[in-house]
């Protein structure tokens, strides 16, 4: 069996000393900021990317990967103790998680988002192990054309499943392609958009784009709210779940881990879209939905069982295609390309080390979530007890000096802020700024795809029709986008968000 | 009588096209090349017609469709923590990580309403030992932990 070499491959990587210290450190700070509420970890990746320069690839891969997951445990007793999503994922987590709290199983609620979440993650590791290698395979035989039109559908497909206006997720996403193309064309040697400063000839780094807007506007946008926090604490007791309890859990981890493994596969899928989806579907299928808002088990199973497999899935697409699904993944894409590693279907062949090595660490990761999530929750509590207002000028401090380690320029603080002014007018307008970021990553990509298609093509801009891969991505795209400018679909998708959070 | 009844999709828009056209105006000095033979003027100014378009559907949009208020929000946090961290940036190279990140833990503080003096002190004192401990002695990063007329 092909797929049993591939990972013991995986499993020496994956447990060599250095690689299980890597791992850890990743899920802990993982599970911190996933505590935290105020810091996710789009900002966190993004700092840590500079200081990943010096570790070899396959261990900065696999403590960032494992920040990512973590942060969808940790999220989860935020959630359920303060009523705070910790994570943007675990919105619909505090609806019933937090009735359990205040009905005095606060214990239960934790031990069964943990264990979903172990679950969730064991079948979506075996998902990534299994179907990426047929995929990889299926993309190798992509040419430019397939390429173009598959970042196309990807980013489509990105703005249909997000919430929001979808003229302003496009225009979103347009914008960040500009931003991308900003520096030396690769083909002319031009510099394009450098306005004559010498900094500007590389491109603006995605790292300031990724703090500035996600990680600065927060924190602003976070200060101009002022509310009450309630956190129970007091009473988590009964960690040990009732074989009850269980029981009428399981079906809705195991929906969850189906759902989330699914939705994140697709572009523009991954932990938030999958929690929803799951929580929608859980209520659904109950046979007394009243009691959804009011403490149901399930709707802090499911859910946490598919942000997980969602979060983990979200890796296939990264991994076999080279196209990032959501804006984490396109933080990936940057680690990858640090480290001098293209990221797409040939990662695999040339660098099975690292491909198995990271589908492997994210199972042990799992395993030490669940340790460092159930018998050591009193600490994260503990945590929670620190105020914001200690809390922020910390989370600024790391941010500077990761930015300013780059290349220790000054340059690139400025554009920090410059694009945390940006993210947090954005977010005043309500416009979604995770499009934004994966436009930015893929911008170069997509001008240089559509430049080599036309090029064999010479000129003709059918070839993405005539193509049958390409023009099936294209078809898809088009229906995704008619689908949604349907009215019944539309309102049927407002809903679909609205519910929860009115819900929260 | 035209109004704008969304101002979130209003500004919006206006932003988009803003974007938009200021992008497509400076590609126009980069060589178009035709389909074939794309030059590097031929993407960006696409991209900058279909920002600007999108933007002038939000503009119509918000004129015609009713929608929230802009919460703008107080202005103090704003200005505090990203003026903060412009301070920062301007001097870390300067008077070293000790100093700078004392500094920026005190001004970025005073965004809160809830500061405090003391707690404040405390806390840029500790993050000050633990970011040179970490930064400098363990990560071995490229940065001064001391002033430069110090060191």
């Amino acid at each position: 069996m092909e797929l049993f070499d591939n990972l013991a491959i995986g499993f020496q990587v994956a447990f060599s000393l250095q690689n299980l210290f890597y791992a850890f450190f990743g899920v802990l700070l993982g599970t911190l900021i996933g505590v935290l509420p105020g810091i996710g970890p789009v900002p966190t990746i993004a700092m840590l990317l500079p200081i990943t320069y010096t570790l070899p690839p396959v261990a900065a891969l696999i403590m960032l990967a494992g920040i990512y997951y973590g942060a969808q445990y940790g999220g989860s007793t935020t959630a359920i103790l303060v009523n705070l999503p910790g994570e943007s994922s675990s919105v619909v987590t505090c609806i019933d998680g937090h009735q359990m709290a205040r009905q005095g199983r606060a214990g239960t609620a934790l031990s069964i988002a943990a264990i979903g979440s172990f679950i969730a993650g064991c079948f979506a590791t075996l998902l990534v192990a299994a179907f990426a290698p047929p995929l990889a395979e299926m993309a190798l035989k992509f040419g430019p054309a397939e390429y173009f039109s598959l970042m196309i559908l990807g980013l489509i497909a990105a703005v249909v499943l997000a919430s929001g206006s979808l003229v302003k997720a496009i225009g979103m996403i347009v914008l960040g392609l500009m931003l991308g193309i900003i520096g030396t064309d690769v083909n002319s040697g031009l510099q394009r958009y450098s306005f004559g400063i010498p900094e500007l000839s590389d491109g603006i780094g995605f790292v300031a784009v990724a703090m500035g807007v996600f990680g600065f506007a927060e924190i602003i946008i976070n200060l101009q709210h002022t509310g009450v926090r309630e956190i129970f604490t007091k009473n988590v007791s009964g960690l040990w779940l009732k074989w009850k309890d269980f029981k009428e859990a399981l079906p809705a981890i195991l929906r969850g881990t189906g759902i989330g493994s699914v939705l994140g596969i697709l572009p523009g899928g991954g932990a938030l879209l999958s929690a929803f989806a799951s929580y929608t579907i859980e209520k659904k299928m109950a046979k007394d939905p009243s009691r959804f808002g009011k403490g149901a088990i399930q709707g802090v199973a499911g859910p946490e069982s598919a942000n997980n497999a969602g979060a983990q899935a979200s890796f296939i697409p990264l991994l076999t295609l080279g196209i990032p699904p959501n804006a984490v993944m396109a933080l990936m894409v940057g680690a990858m390309t640090i480290h001098s590693i293209q990221p797409g279907p040939q990662v695999m062949t040339s660098n099975p080390q690292l491909f198995w090595g990271l589908i492997v660490s994210m199972w042990i990761g799992n395993l030490m979530l669940v340790v460092l999530n159930l018998p050591l929750i009193g600490i994260w509590v503990k945590l929670l007890q620190v105020p914001y207002r200690l809390l922020y000028p910390a989370i600024l401090l790391f941010c500077c000096i990761g930015v300013y380690s780059i290349q220790n320029n000054v340059f690139d603080v400025l554009m920090t802020v410059l694009f945390g002014l940006l993210g947090w007018i954005f977010v005043k307008l309500e416009c979604e700024p995770a499009p934004l970021l994966l436009g930015f990553i893929l911008g170069p990509m997509m001008e240089e795809n559509l430049r080599r298609a036309l090029l064999l093509s010479r000129g003709d801009p059918t070839v993405f029709l005539t193509r049958p891969l390409s023009a099936v991505m294209l078809v898809m795209a088009a229906l995704l986008l008619l689908i949604i400018v349907a009215p019944s679909i539309r309102k049927k998708r407002e809903e679909a968000f609205q519910e929860p959070q009115e819900a929260v | 009588m035209l109004r704008i009844r969304h101002p979130k999709d209003f500004w919006a828009g206006v932003l988009f096209i803003a974007f938009g056209l200021t992008a497509f105006g400076i590609a126009l000095n980069y060589p178009l090349g035709t389909a074939g033979r794309m030059g590097p003027g031929y993407f960006p100014r696409g991209l900058g017609l279909i920002l600007a378009a999108l933007g002038a559907i939000l503009v119509i949009r918000g004129m015609r469709l009713p929608g929230e208020q802009i919460q703008w929000g107080s202005a103090r946090p704003l200005l505090i923590v990203l003026g903060s961290v412009v301070l920062f940036g301007l001097v870390v190279a300067k008077l070293g990580l000790v100093l700078s990140t004392i500094l920026l833990i005190l001004t970025s503080s005073t965004a809160s309403m809830e500061f405090r003096w003391k707690a404040a002190v405390i806390s840029a004192l500790c993050l000050a030992a633990f970011v040179v401990a970490a930064f400098v002695y363990g990560l071995k990063l490229q940065l001064p932990a001391l002033p430069a007329f110090m060191g």
